[in-house]
């Protein structure tokens, strides 16, 4: 009986540390740029921790905007610029080539040399010397893929950034909440509950995490400190406790209490605890966002009846409707300084649940995502490109990304149970 | 088969009040529950309160079959309470008028469509509605509480409309007067 208990527990244990998430390209954009990232030379006698050039390619890939050559469709596999025939690589219709080497430097310390050829005008673009230890070269190799994507389409890398999330087995009975690289590499897990975890935000240093633990007597808001593993409870009032988003200064944070009888939109200082009041209505006011002025915060709200995007000034208490087109949008996150609001939307009754974009200036909206049933919990990479969702594919539940503007999408299923509830962290530097 | 539904039903409520030792709600009491109306196919099982109500000194009321049901449905996006189930309501609030010493925790839930945050919010809508109306008919307010546990604790697990609409419910929980200290 015992020895049937530890093999349960074992079993639990495998099932629960190996919910690692891949990635499914299903969509790149039309027009994305031919880059060739060729093998890496490597000097040393043991194998290498890590496929640096293997990481960056797929990041690249897995951004939409570039087509990556397979290493075996290359003609050579260069480390020197003398070797580096741009003749061969244009017959390969590739316009960028990248090529580096990696060497041994003491103890423990690797160096990698890298540089990145524009193929048409044979000409240097970029090249950087890095140094790390062997558990930091997928570091390296996400800042290098950074670099690249800068340099090419002159936006802001994400590669470097990681993401939280809360995976689950089927009966919903163990919960953890995890983080791992943007790529899905590299999972840990920060918080484990029988209980549900949900609504997981980061602080904007990327050392925190808020989220909701939905206990047997009701939900409640913590905030973990992701080094030391310490959590905080900030709330529990009677009623809901829920929809945490911490302010752009990481001093504050917005939530949602119903401890006056209804849900309403709070704010608090989480320093000297003192509290705010921001909405008053009789409908449901919840998932409280931060704009990046700080001085507005995007919510849903019931009050027309179904549920919409408004905006409140914490001034003024001025409370604007943002959202017309659909029956159902909510749980908003802006996207590009505010420009854009992502958000879940319905455009009828019974119609299918979709991530939507809509240009707040413009006031334009567009549906993003068309494979994946019943969308939503949408988060937005700091460069404001993509979005990372959560959403049913084939009967379980997975985390999928799409571009802000539809053109690029994938899917990030986990390799066992379900995943959901997805967090994009802020850039760490 | 509708007979070996119930005696099926009734062995499995019989083992759950065997098992349950407090009030609480415990998760793997709920995924009992799951497992029973995915099973069974059938609805009225979702309570864990029907332990408390069976006790010797509530012997008598428990004669109002009505006061074994203890799910009420709700429409997609609604918190009404549904005419069809009033009845119900009424017979317990008949029971906690009669017995001031029990009390109730209602449970608000969603089925999965929508997000997380807004269905935590309708969830307590449930469980407040129901709640309200009680008070309505005479129970007192401090014998009533509420809780919402959004769509974090579906009765059964799936994608299509029957298992969704068995997943949009308010549950009605016994607590023994002993939890009330």
């Amino acid at each position: 009986m015992m020895k049937r208990f530890i093999w349960l527990c074992l079993i639990l244990v495998s099932v629960s540390a190996k919910a690692e998430l891949t990635i499914e390209i299903t969509q790149g954009i039309a027009s994305s740029i031919p880059i060739s990232v060729v093998p890496m030379k490597w000097s040393g006698t043991t194998e290498l921790p890590e496929n640096i050039a293997g990481i960056v390619r797929s990041d690249l890939e897995r951004s939409g905007h570039f087509s990556v050559l397979s290493p075996d469709d290359m003609l050579s596999h260069p480390s020197e610029l003398e070797d580096v025939y741009f003749r061969d690589w244009r017959l390969l219709k590739q316009e960028y080539v990248v090529i580096a080497q990696i060497k041994l430097n003491g103890q423990d310390q690797y160096q990698i040399r890298y540089q990145l050829f524009d193929v048409f005008n044979e000409r240097e673009v970029l090249t950087q010397t890095l140094t790390a230890k062997a558990n930091q070269l997928r570091d390296i190799a996400h800042r290098i893929s950074d670099e690249i994507y800068e340099q090419l389409t002159g936006i802001r890398g994400v590669f470097s950034t990681r993401i939280a999330y809360v995976t689950t087995n089927p009966m919903r009975t163990h919960f953890n909440l995890a983080i791992a690289d943007s790529d899905g590499a590299r999972e840990k897990v920060v918080m484990s509950s029988k209980y549900s975890i949900f609504s997981p935000a980061w602080s904007p240093d990327g050392k925190r995490l808020a989220y909701v633990l939905l206990e047997d007597s009701g939900s409640k808001v913590y905030v973990q400190d992701l080094a030391t593993g310490d959590k905080q409870l900030v709330s529990a009032n009677k009623g809901i406790n829920s929809a945490p988003a911490f302010s752009p200064d990481g001093n504050k944070l917005a939530l949602v209490l119903s401890k006056d009888g209804n849900p309403e939109i709070y704010v608090v200082d989480l320093t000297t605890r003192h509290w705010i009041r921001v909405t008053n209505h009789y409908a449901i006011d919840t998932e409280p966002n931060w704009m990046p002025d700080g001085q507005h915060i995007i919510f849903t709200s019931g009050r027309a009846g179904k549920p919409q995007i408004y905006r409140v000034s914490l001034e003024s208490g001025y409370i604007e409707r943002l959202t017309f087109e659909g029956s159902y949008n909510a749980r908003a996150r802006l996207a590009q300084d505010g420009r854009f609001l992502v958000m879940v939307h319905q455009s009828a009754k019974g119609e299918p649940f979709r991530i939507a974009s809509m240009d707040l200036t413009r006031g334009l909206l567009q549906i993003l995502t068309s494979d994946t049933f019943l969308d939503e919990s949408p988060s937005v990479s700091p460069n404001g490109v993509m979005v990372m969702y959560a959403a049913k594919y084939n009967k379980r539940s997975i985390l999928a990304a799409v571009s802000v503007d539809g053109d690029v999408k994938f899917l990030v299923p986990s390799k066992s149970g379900d995943v959901r509830e997805p967090a994009w962290g802020p850039y760490l530097n | 088969m509708q007979l070996n539904k119930l005696f099926a039903l009734s062995v499995l409520s019989l083992a759950i009040m065997g098992c349950e030792s407090t009030s609480s709600i415990s998760d793997d009491s709920a995924s009992i529950n799951g497992a029973v109306i995915e099973e069974s196919q059938t609805q009225p099982v979702g309570d864990n309160g029907s332990v408390d109500v069976v006790t010797e000194e509530h012997a008598e009321a428990v004669a109002d079959p009505l006061l074994e049901q203890k799910v009420i449905y709700f429409g997609y996006d609604r918190a009404e309470i549904l005419p069809e189930f009033k009845e119900v309501l009424n017979a317990h609030a008949k029971f906690l008028v009669a017995n001031p010493q029990s009390s109730i925790v209602f449970e608000g839930h969603c089925d999965e469509r929508g997000t997380v945050e807004y269905n935590l919010a309708l969830g307590e809508r449930r469980a407040n509605s129901v709640k309200s109306y009680l008070v309505v008919q005479g129970v007192s307010p401090s014998q009533l509480d509420s809780v919402s546990f959004g769509e974090e604790r579906p009765a059964m697990i799936g994608s299509e409309e029957s298992i969704w609409s068995q997943n949009r419910r308010a549950e009605i929980n016994y607590r023994t007067a002993v939890a009330n200290y």
